[in-house]
C-alpha cells in the first residue's frame, strides 16, 4: 500500500507530469487563462488518464507479448478509439457533465500526456493498481499546475508588463518558476 | 478551398524561419523542453522528427485522394506512428546511448502537434514535390530551434558544447539550465530576445519611413 501511495505523490508533484516531463504543455499554454476551464480542464484528464492506464495495462497484459513492435500504433489506436466511446456515453448519459466537457474531452486525445503516461507506465513495468494510482496522481499534478498557472495569470492579468514579453514569453517564464519552485519537491523521494 | 500559390521556394524557407514550428507557431513544445539539455541530443531528436514528418508528408501527399475525409485523421497518426515506430527501432540501433536519455520522448514524436498540423494544413492539399518542400523546411526549422536551445542550456548548464569543454575546470556549471526548469526559462529568454528583435526592426522601419516632423506613421500591417 505504502508504495502505491508513494507512486501517486512522485506523479503528482515530484516528477510533475507537466513541470518536469513536459507533457500535456498544449492545455498548460491554452486553456491556463482561467481557474474554473483550467479545473474543469484537469478533471476530464483525470478521467482519460485513469481509463488510458487501464488500457495500457490491458494491452500490455494480454495483447502485446505477442507482437512488441505494434506497440506505439496500438496505444494511440487504442486511446484515440476509446476517448470517442466515452465521449458518447457520457453525451448518452449524463447530457450536463458533457456540456460540462466541451471541447476539452476530444482535444485530450492528441494530448502527449496520455500518450506519456500509458509509455511511462510500460517502460517502469507498473502492474494494474499501480498503474491506476499513477494515472490519477498524473492527473491531479496536472490540475495542480493547471490551476495554479491560470491564478498566477488572472493575478497578474492587469499588471503592466514590458510589450515584448506580453503573451508565450510571460508565460514560459513563470513556468519556468513554478518548475523550479517544484524542484523542492524531490526533497520528498528520499525523505521516508 | 483552393491553396494559394506560393513559390516553391516559399514553401522550403517559409518552415525555417519565418513560421519556425517551435519559436513562432508554438507547435511541438513538449520534445523542445524535454529533450535539449545537449547539443548532441537535440540534434538527434530534431534529426528524428525531421524523419518522420518527411516520410508521413510524403506517404500523405502520395495517397491524399484515397484517404476519405472523415477518417483523415485517424490515418495520419497511423502514418505518423508507423515512422516513429521505425525511428524509434533506428535510433535504438545506431545511438543506444542517446536512445536511452531521450527515453519515451522519441515515442511522443507521434502526438507532436507540428507534424499532424503540416500534414492537415499542406500535405494533403498540395502536390508531392510541394509537400516535400514544405516538410524539409519545417523539419530544419524544428531542427533549428532545437539547437538553439540545446547550446544555450549545454553551454550554461554544463559548460561544454557538444562535448567539448569551452570554460575550463574553474567553471561553476549553472546546474538549473540542464534540469526541466531551465527548459522553460531558456525558450521564454529566446522569446523576449526575438521579440524584441523584432519591435526594433518594425520601429527602424518605421524612422526610416517617416523622418521627423511629416507626422505620425501610418499602422504598419502585420507581416
Amino acid at each position: 500500500m505504502g508504495e502505491v501511495f508513494w507512486i501517486l505523490v512522485s506523479a503528482m508533484v515530484v516528477n510533475n507530469f507537466t513541470l518536469y516531463y513536459f507533457l500535456g504543455l498544449c492545455p498548460f499554454m491554452g486553456v491556463s487563462a482561467r481557474v474554473e476551464t483550467a479545473v474543469r480542464m484537469g478533471m476530464a484528464n483525470i478521467f482519460v488518464m485513469t481509463m488510458a492506464s487501464l488500457c495500457a495495462w490491458f494491452l500490455n497484459t494480454f495483447i502485446l507479448p505477442h507482437a512488441p513492435y505494434l506497440r506505439l500504433i496500438s496505444f494511440i489506436v487504442v486511446i484515440a478509439s476509446f476517448v470517442q466511446i466515452v465521449e458518447m456515453v457520457i453525451k448518452k448519459v449524463s447530457p450536463k457533465l458533457f456540456r460540462q466537457l466541451g471541447i476539452y474531452l476530444p482535444l485530450i486525445t492528441t494530448n502527449c500526456a496520455i500518450l506519456g503516461l500509458a509509455l511511462f507506465q510500460t517502460n517502469r513495468g507498473y502492474g494494474l493498481i499501480q498503474g491506476l494510482s499513477f494515472a490519477v496522481g498524473a492527473g491531479l499534478g496536472l490540475t495542480l499546475a493547471l490551476v495554479l498557472m491560470a491564478s498566477i495569470r488572472e493575478t497578474g492579468e492587469l499588471s503592466d508588463v514590458p510589450s515584448i514579453a506580453k503573451g508565450m514569453a510571460l508565460v514560459l517564464i513563470i513556468a519556468g518558476s513554478l518548475s523550479l519552485a517544484f524542484m523542492g519537491f524531490a526533497g520528498l523521494l528520499s525523505a521516508t | 478551398m483552393s491553396p494559394r500559390e506560393t513559390a516553391p521556394q516559399a514553401d522550403f524557407f517559409r518552415g525555417v524561419w519565418r513560421e519556425n514550428p517551435v519559436l513562432i507557431q508554438m507547435l511541438g513544445l513538449c520534445p523542445a523542453l524535454a529533450v535539449t539539455n545537449t547539443v548532441e541530443n537535440s540534434l538527434w531528436m530534431g534529426l528524428a522528427t525531421f524523419f518522420v514528418l518527411t516520410g508521413s508528408s510524403f506517404i500523405v501527399s502520395l495517397i491524399k485522394k484515397l484517404i476519405p475525409g472523415e477518417v483523415r485523421i485517424p490515418t495520419f497518426i497511423l502514418i505518423i506512428a508507423t515512422f516513429v515506430t521505425v525511428a524509434d527501432m533506428s535510433l535504438e540501433a545506431i545511438v543506444p546511448t542517446v536512445h536511452k536519455q531521450l527515453g519515451a520522448f522519441v515515442a511522443l514524436i507521434v502526438v507532436n502537434c507540428m507534424i499532424l498540423s503540416r500534414q492537415e494544413a499542406f500535405a494533403a492539399k498540395r502536390p508531392l514535390g510541394r509537400s516535400l518542400l514544405d516538410a524539409f523546411g519545417t523539419g530544419l526549422g524544428f531542427i533549428v530551434a532545437l539547437v538553439m536551445m540545446g547550446a544555450i542550456r549545454e553551454v550554461l548548464g554544463n559548460g561544454t558544447l557538444m562535448g567539448f569543454s569551452l570554460f575550463g575546470p574553474n567553471f561553476e556549471p549553472w546546474v538549473i539550465f540542464i534540469l526541466p526548469p531551465g527548459g522553460f526559462l531558456t525558450l521564454g529568454f529566446w522569446l523576449l530576445l526575438l521579440n524584441w528583435f523584432q519591435k526594433w526592426r518594425t520601429e527602424r522601419a518605421k524612422v526610416r519611413a517617416w523622418p521627423e516632423g511629416v507626422g505620425a506613421p501610418p499602422e504598419r500591417k502585420a507581416a
